[in-house]
């Protein structure tokens, strides 16, 4: 070691004495590996095994069936964005050696647009969240993900680099970027953001987590495009409630005092905990395909395969008129609904939760 | 002495500091200045490819002093047979189309006027891995009004990506993915890696949103798998890939298992069977259908590789050889000029409109081809230029000289002697028939009346009918033969050796001559009597005067998955044709 430093700055080094060498050495040693001139291929080595290829609802225009995530514990906790790929009762989770897994939506938390899914494994490589960086403009940065599904083998997902261009907040407007996430994010200089990379993961060149890679974001004035990243602070509490089980989405909602931080927010079915079939016809029923542990639905005895029918006293054809009736909603209202059992009516009540922003 | 000692560990810790961000410095000017000196080296390797008329554009690399350069089929098939290819010295060349990988989306082409030309070093494109830096140099949106080249930097992100055909025949095997910013232009430009070396051809991006522009990943066909089609770029072709002759499925657990299998296929007569389980494929563990694909694609029709698979529980290697992914015809519509449409051209870019503002920097001064240049193409169906193959063909015959005794020899033979299993023979070609007589094998007898040619002696492969043919080959060169083409270079039965390969046809029988690359000398042939059977596979191994003529006088005869035997040749007698044999 000594002699490596020697060879690179003789000349500094020798002046000094045999003590102040020693210190040198020391400092010297801090200093993370600059590595311009070098490949990225011992990071990518090391971080790729923690990067997932997700397979799941969608293959129509615009709405790919497949995305990115990323191994947060052992036991096969992945992380990633919150998105109709999830909409499925399953999900395929391909991880970087082509081991084939199937996937369950855990927890979702749509105000920071993620999702939890876990595979049935152990002793998988994770990120842990508690190491997670933050990071300033400039910062080299390496984003891995799925992207338009090249990597559909046994092979890792790619990997682009870039550099940190800013750390700024999202200001997802409508019609302009519209986006469920509303916070600190990380502008990218690189092409992070594409088909599939939601969920993928930004790390420094060095391999340090930084952040999610977010949804492709349009701004459908100018027709820009924009490569954000969120930052793992942000997201980290809630992983880890969802994670211990936990969470509920009132938390992150309200200050100590219980009292809302936020704008009320729209609300969509997972507020409820109710997970409908996937909405890929135009006219899809809103037939409910998972009711997630512990929610409000489950709580008012709703179960998978009920079609809703009413909202309140509005009558529900499809998926898309359960979103618009849901997203109505003010928060403490009370909420009726009329779901078909079988050749039953049933009707459950129950109160909209407290909830955030717009 | 405490204090004094803080202070100059505060000192200390201070310089170390400002050191540390002087190492940084360091390093970032070295790095600077390694990468001007790649684009330095790399740039005047870099061809700026338009038509004859100064249309259409794309990017190229000279890959020898003579003026090869390598292009995509799309870039070129938009350009006609001649082009006018601009070098970063600012001259305009002709060039002259060589050969052409459609599947692939390859092109060879040829630089006229220089033999001293500057070109680029091949790397070794399964040394890449992801996160090495890459230079892609072209001429995207054609900026490069003085042909000096677009420099653009990036990642490797991934390797062994496997791209399905865009509706097309066209299918990216095995390439290289960049975030390298690869845009319309840069087709055909070349992949260079940190040490200046040529690691791909640049092809075709994802254009799955925002119009024809770089979304951040960008395709390069490998140079390893080029590398193995040069041969038959060199040779003029209009090259095939391959295919195994069966179809696979994904099995449980991570395996490949053979779907379905042509009984006509080499691979079926080599043994291999509906639901074989494939172990490795030409020395890569195979674990996908995918992965199988990749490989499968970097290979020529017609190569012999090596494949390994798995039948109730026991292992066993053959080593099988490819047939053609395509019928002639497929591939021979879009290959003439005239047809520009034909493959779908990923990221190329369309022709250009009158009013494109840039269509008056490109567009070129008109000349007249030199005449001596336009011999340099010659047209023939199945040939991308038939003048290429012929130059091939005459390289190649020179592996002959040694038997330049026979030529013109008495037409009747006698060869005898015995074979290493203590069998002994005496095979005789005669004008009119040829015959085998041995002490333990079955005889043989072939007429040449016209009648076909049959697995004479049998079991055999038609050896008589093949050692015919090396009669004609040795006595009237290409002349004895209907046709003859160069079939560029491959390695001999799945091994090391690479040999060039000349195809022969006279009536029925098809044989491949086999030339060892490296010193020219003739290894062997295989002769087959029509399409879908196997050949009589015959390998010289070792070389005597004969009577004052060089001939193999030892040579090995397999036919399918049997050796029929080792030939010790003890004498060759010849004759006039009208003296009667013994």
């Amino acid at each position: 070691m000594l002699a490596s430093i020697k060879s690179l700055s003789s000349a500094v080094v020798i002046p000094f004495l045999k003590r102040g060498l020693l210190l040198l050495t020391t400092v010297l040693l801090a200093i993370p590996n600059v590595g311009w001139s070098q490949s990225n291929s011992q990071t990518i080595t090391s971080v790729s095994p923690k990067v997932v290829k997700i397979f799941g609802a969608g293959g129509a225009k615009n709405l790919y069936a497949y995305g990115s995530g990323f191994l947060v514990s052992p036991q096969g906790h992945i992380l990633t964005v919150w998105s109709h790929l999830l909409d499925s009762d399953t999900v395929s989770v391909v991880l970087n050696d082509g081991r084939r897994f199937e996937g369950k939506v855990v927890g979702v938390e749509p105000p920071l647009d993620l999702a939890i899914l876990k595979i049935e494994a152990d002793g998988l490589p994770c990120f842990d969240l508690s190491q997670a960086t933050s990071v300033g403009p400039g910062t080299r940065v390496l984003g891995f993900s799925n992207a338009f599904k090249v990597a559909t083998g046994d092979e890792p997902v790619s990997v682009i680099h870039g550099v940190i261009a800013a750390r700024t907040t999202l200001t997802a407007r409508r019609g302009a970027f519209e986006s469920p996430y509303n916070g600190t994010v990380y502008i990218v200089d690189a092409v992070t953001n594409n088909a599939g990379a939601a969920g993928g993961v930004l790390t420094t060149r060095e391999g340090k987590l930084v952040g999610m890679i977010g949804k492709e974001l349009r701004n459908t004035q100018t027709n820009t495009w924009l490569n954000y990243v969120m930052p793992i602070s942000e997201l980290s509490d809630t992983v880890e409630q969802i994670i211990s089980g936990r969470f509920t989405t009132k938390k992150t909602d309200e200050d100590e005092d219980g009292v809302s931080k936020k704008k009320p927010r729209r609300y969509e079915a997972a507020d409820f905990g109710l997970i409908t079939i996937p909405d890929v016809v135009a006219r899809t029923p809103a037939y409910i395909d998972r009711v997630l542990p512990g929610s409000l639905a489950e709580i008012a005895g709703l179960q998978p395969n009920d079609l809703i029918l009413f909202v309140g006293n509005d009558l529900v054809q499809s998926c898309q008129m359960l979103r618009e009736e849901l997203g109505r909603l003010q928060s403490g209202d009370p909420l009726k609904i009329v779901v078909r059992r079988d050749d039953q009516l049933v009707t459950v009540g129950m109160t909209v939760p407290k909830k955030s922003v717009e | 002495m405490k204090t004094c000692f803080a202070l100059s560990c505060l000192m200390l810790g201070t310089f170390g500091f400002s050191a540390s961000l002087l190492l940084a410095e360091i390093d970032v000017r070295q790095a600077q200045s390694n990468r001007t000196e790649v684009v330095r080296q790399a740039a005047p390797a870099v061809v700026a490819i338009f038509s004859a008329d100064g249309n259409g554009g794309g990017s190229g690399v000279l890959i020898s002093p003579d003026g090869y350069a390598l292009s995509n089929f799309h870039v070129t098939s938009a350009c006609g047979n001649f082009m006018k290819c601009g070098l970063n010295d600012g001259v305009l060349y002709d060039a002259v189309i060589v050969g052409i990988d459609p599947t692939g989306d390859v092109a060879l082409i040829k630089l006229l006027g220089r033999n001293d030309f500057p070109f680029a070093p091949l790397g070794d494109s399964d040394q890449v891995a992801a996160g090495d830096w890459t230079y892609a140099m072209g001429n995207p949106f054609l900026l490069a009004t003085d042909f000096q080249p677009t420099v653009t930097f990036g990642m490797v992100s991934g390797v062994h990506r496997y791209q399905y055909p865009a509706g097309t025949f066209l299918e990216y095997t095995d390439c290289i993915q960049v975030d390298t910013s690869i845009n319309p232009g840069n087709s055909g430009g070349p992949l260079f890696n940190s040490a200046g070396e040529l690691i791909g051809i640049n092809g075709r991006i994802a254009v799955e949103k925002r119009g024809r522009v770089n979304v951040g990943a960008g395709y390069a066909i490998s140079i390893n798998q080029i590398k193995h089609f040069m041969g038959q770029l060199r040779g003029g072709l209009v090259v095939d890939h391959a295919t195994l002759g069966a179809t696979v499925r994904s099995g449980t657990d991570r395996t490949v298992l053979i779907d379905s299998i042509l009984e006509s296929s080499n691979a079926y007569r080599r043994g291999l069977r509906e639901d074989d389980e494939i172990i490795s494929f030409a020395g890569r563990p195979i674990g996908s259908v995918n992965q199988f694909k990749n490989i499968l694609g970097i290979y020529p029709q017609g190569w012999s590789v090596p494949l390994v698979y798995r039948r109730e529980g026991k292992k066993e290697q053959i080593i099988v050889q490819l047939p053609a992914l395509h019928r002639k015809s497929e591939l021979l519509q879009p290959a003439g000029p005239k047809a520009p449409p034909q493959p779908k051209r990923p990221d190329g870019r369309g022709p250009k409109s009158p009013d494109d503002p840039h269509s008056a920097e490109a567009s070129l001064p008109k000349d007249e081809l030199l005449a001596e240049y336009k011999k340099l193409f010659v047209k023939k169906t199945g040939y991308a230029n038939y003048y290429f193959n012929e130059q091939e063909q005459q390289r190649v015959l020179a592996g002959l000289k040694p038997f330049a005794g026979w030529q013109n020899a008495p037409a009747k033979w006698v060869l005898s002697g015995k074979t290493t299993d203590q069998d002994t023979f005496q095979i005789k070609l005669l004008p009119q028939a040829l015959s085998a007589q041995f002490t333990k094998r079955a005889p043989g007898l072939q007429n040449l009346d016209g009648t076909d040619f049959l697995d004479e002696p049998p079991g055999s492969g038609g050896l008589l009918a093949a050692l015919q043919q090396f009669k004609m080959l040795l006595t009237g060169g290409a002349a004895a033969f209907t046709e003859m083409s160069y079939l560029g270079n491959q390695p001999l039965d799945g091994q090391e050796v690479s040999v060039d390969v000349l195809v022969t046809r006279k009536s029925t029988v098809e044989c491949r001559w086999y030339f060892r690359s490296s010193d020219g000398v003739l290894a062997g042939f295989d002769s087959s009597l029509g399409t879908d059977v196997d050949a009589a596979q015959i390998r010289f191994l070792d070389f005597q005067d004969v009577q004052g003529r060089y001939f193999p006088s030892r040579f090995a005869v397999q036919y399918g998955n049997t050796d029929y035997g080792t030939f010790e040749v003890t004498t060759v007698d010849i004759s006039a044709a009208n003296e009667t044999a013994n």
